[in-house]
């Protein structure tokens, strides 16, 4: 008797799993989307870790049928073996990628693509062209000629600038040569350009040194919003805060706050969002589970924040 | 006169980089430029200090810099949960300080305990525990920053700016730890056991010298130095984030060994740690001040001048011991 109801017992839950892979069968439009983004590192990094997460569990809801895997890597070596692992594990159907760098991503990337998935690159290129099926990228040029003109438009002739540039890397020169471009012409004086490489504490320091060296500066690009946080502390230590304005770069909430308070060392910002990563997963998603063609670039430009706007650019919830 | 050599090498480069800034740029030398970069040093510094005797006994820290980053967070965050309760005083900030430092004193337990009781390599270890510390704040951030309260901060500010006349508190911090680091390295029992471990640990252990107990004592203070950092760090720009301290730990064990002490332990010097602090800060000061380079080679000169420190007192050390 026992023994029969062990046997029932068995039959029971083949008939089960038969159901579940059924159900399963009938799931087969079921579509796994892999997101790759570098590491929360930095400031904007964190945004755009925040806004992909966002993202992925608004879509997740909104799409029963999708599902995303989301990996983040502190390098490309990581990058390269989390893409490979998608693959060989989860067998993606898309792949929404931000390259940590473009050169050693190409090939991994390409690889995804000749097995016939939908490949998103998000921000930095590939080195070779044709791979991905959609690009969306912030303008980085845009994004230095915006905050050019303003100071071609708002400072007076003979005024003096100093510039702080990030990691050295061909986004940044995008950037500044886009911000000396619009300058050109101008009676305005770029006296120095220092790495502050995005970050709080070494644009602190260079600052520090610019006002030690330079007795007149009339306003500082900043291009980035963690960098403008440490020239404004350096600039207050030095109680200089009367004499130059800051523009700093990619509308990080606390900076924005204080724009909309009519901030006058912070008259405007200029942006460059790290929701871009919704943008490109938003589309990814739009491919599997609509007809609209999603293929193409996809370039968000980079717009003046003012204190009339500077309401719809604030997101309290993010940590950027 | 040979002792004499040995210390003068890197003072030698220390005044020689001073004349070059003063030539280069006449605002090197205004009080101001040396009130910054003498507060800028204070951190690498202070962790520096206590980096030279966890290295004179033989052991090595890569985790201070990601520990500076947790401990901030921590503090940061302890002070804005204490604010409802305590309200806008210095009571709020000295709990953040005695969260820093008494957190500081565990992590260097933490380190030390792994590495003198579960005998795991010092390098391996604090690489572990880097990585560790560094992953906490990120996630404690949330990948952003961890701000202190706007209130908080412009009470704590002075902590970092303030002082007597041009010489702020970092600056005093500095020097008081620095000479407290160099008696006890010289003066002390203590420092004559670091030594003695950090030449022969088991001739040390014969001698009756509790070894263990010793080298981990040399990481909690390291560990509470790092705290004491932290405590001058947070004022500068009350945040904290996964960015906050990166490549901290390799610019403190670089100053310890421009200043001459051994990287295999045994020969402790802190006031040469001190020169090579100052060494590591001036290039840096110089190089902006100065239009010498481009700024993609920052790093490289930075490099030259390492290397040329480090071999100027190598010959002389193969020449005496010759």
């Amino acid at each position: 008797m026992k023994r029969r109801s062990l046997m029932k017992a068995a039959a029971l839950s083949a008939a089960l799993g038969l159901a579940s892979g059924a159900a399963f069968a009938q799931d087969a439009e079921r579509k796994i989307i892999g997101v790759s983004i570098p590491s929360a590192t930095h400031g904007f990094m964190g945004g755009l870790n925040w806004h992909a997460q966002d993202t992925i569990k608004r879509l997740g809801e909104a799409y029963p049928n999708l599902e995303f895997v989301l990996s983040t890597a502190g390098d490309a070596a990581k990058q390269v073996n989390d893409i490979e692992d998608m693959m060989a594990t989860r067998n993606i159907d898309g792949l929404v990628v931000l390259p940590f760098e473009s050169e050693p991503l190409t090939a991994p990337v390409k690889a995804v693509k000749d097995a016939g998935k939908f490949v998103t690159v998000v921000d930095r290129g590939l080195s070779q062209e044709g791979i991905e099926d959609l690009y969306v990228a912030g303008d980085n040029t845009a994004f230095g000629r915006v905050a050019g003109e303003y100071f071609r438009d708002n400072l007076e002739a003979g005024a003096k600038v100093v510039v702080l540039r990030g990691i050295p890397t061909t986004l940044d020169n995008e950037r500044v040569e886009a911000f000396q471009a619009a300058l050109e012409g101008s009676d305005i004086e770029i006296l120095d350009m220092q790495h502050g490489n995005w970050n709080r504490d070494d644009a602190f320091t260079v600052m520090q040194d610019y006002l030690s060296k330079y007795p007149q500066i009339d306003a500082v690009w900043a291009a980035d919003d963690d960098m403008a946080i440490g020239v404004l502390e350096a600039i207050s230590a030095a109680n200089r805060q009367d004499e130059m304005w800051v523009i700093g770069g990619a509308g990080m909430k606390e900076i924005v706050r204080r724009i909309m308070e009519g901030d006058p060392q912070l008259p405007v910002n200029v942006t460059y969002p790290p929701a871009l990563i919704s943008s490109a997963i938003e589309m990814t998603a739009l491919n599997f589970v609509s007809n609209a063609p999603m293929t193409g670039r996809f370039i968000i430009g980079s717009q003046l924040i003012t204190p009339e706007n500077a309401e719809q650019f604030h997101y309290p919830d993010s940590p950027f | 006169m040979k002792i004499d050599l040995h210390t003068l090498g890197p003072l030698v480069a220390l005044i020689a980089l001073v004349i070059l800034g003063a030539v280069l740029n006449s605002a090197f030398l205004a009080p101001a430029n040396i009130t910054n970069v003498l507060a800028r040093s204070a951190f690498i510094g202070m962790i520096a200090v206590g980096m030279t005797f966890v290295i004179t006994a033989g052991g090595l820290d890569l985790s201070v810099g990601s520990m500076a980053a947790f401990l901030a967070g921590v503090a940061i965050i302890a002070m804005n949960a204490a604010l409802p309760g305590m309200g806008e005083n210095w009571g709020t900030i000295l709990i953040g300080m005695g969260v820093a430092l008494l957190g500081g004193l565990i992590a260097g337990y933490l380190n030390g305990a792994l590495i003198t009781k579960a005998r795991i390599e010092p390098f391996i270890v604090t690489l572990g525990t880097m990585g560790i510390f560094r992953s906490l704040v990120t996630w404690l951030a949330d990948g952003g920053t961890l701000s202190l309260d706007f209130g908080l901060r412009t009470l704590y500010r002075p902590v970092y700016y303030g002082g007597i006349g041009w010489i702020t508190w970092p600056i005093i911090t500095f020097a008081v730890v620095a000479i407290a680091g160099e008696w006890i390295m010289r003066h002390s029992r203590f420092g004559r056991h670091v030594e003695a471990i950090g030449s022969n640990d088991r001739v040390a252990r014969y001698s009756a010298i509790d070894v263990g107990r010793i080298r981990l004592m040399t990481y909690m203070l390291l560990g509470l130095l790092v705290g004491l950092a932290v405590v001058l760090y947070v004022p500068r720009l009350g945040s904290a984030s996964g960015g906050t301290g990166v490549l901290w730990e390799l610019e403190a064990i670089a100053a310890v060994i421009i200043g001459g002490t051994a990287l295999k332990g045994g020969r402790g010097r802190v006031w040469g740690t001190v020169v090579g602090v100052l060494i590591l800060s001036l290039i840096d000061n110089i190089l902006n001040l100065a239009d010498l380079v481009s700024p993609y080679l920052n790093g490289a000169i930075q490099g030259v001048i390492i290397v040329l420190a480090v071999v100027l007192q190598r010959e002389k050390r193969t020449a005496e011991e010759r």
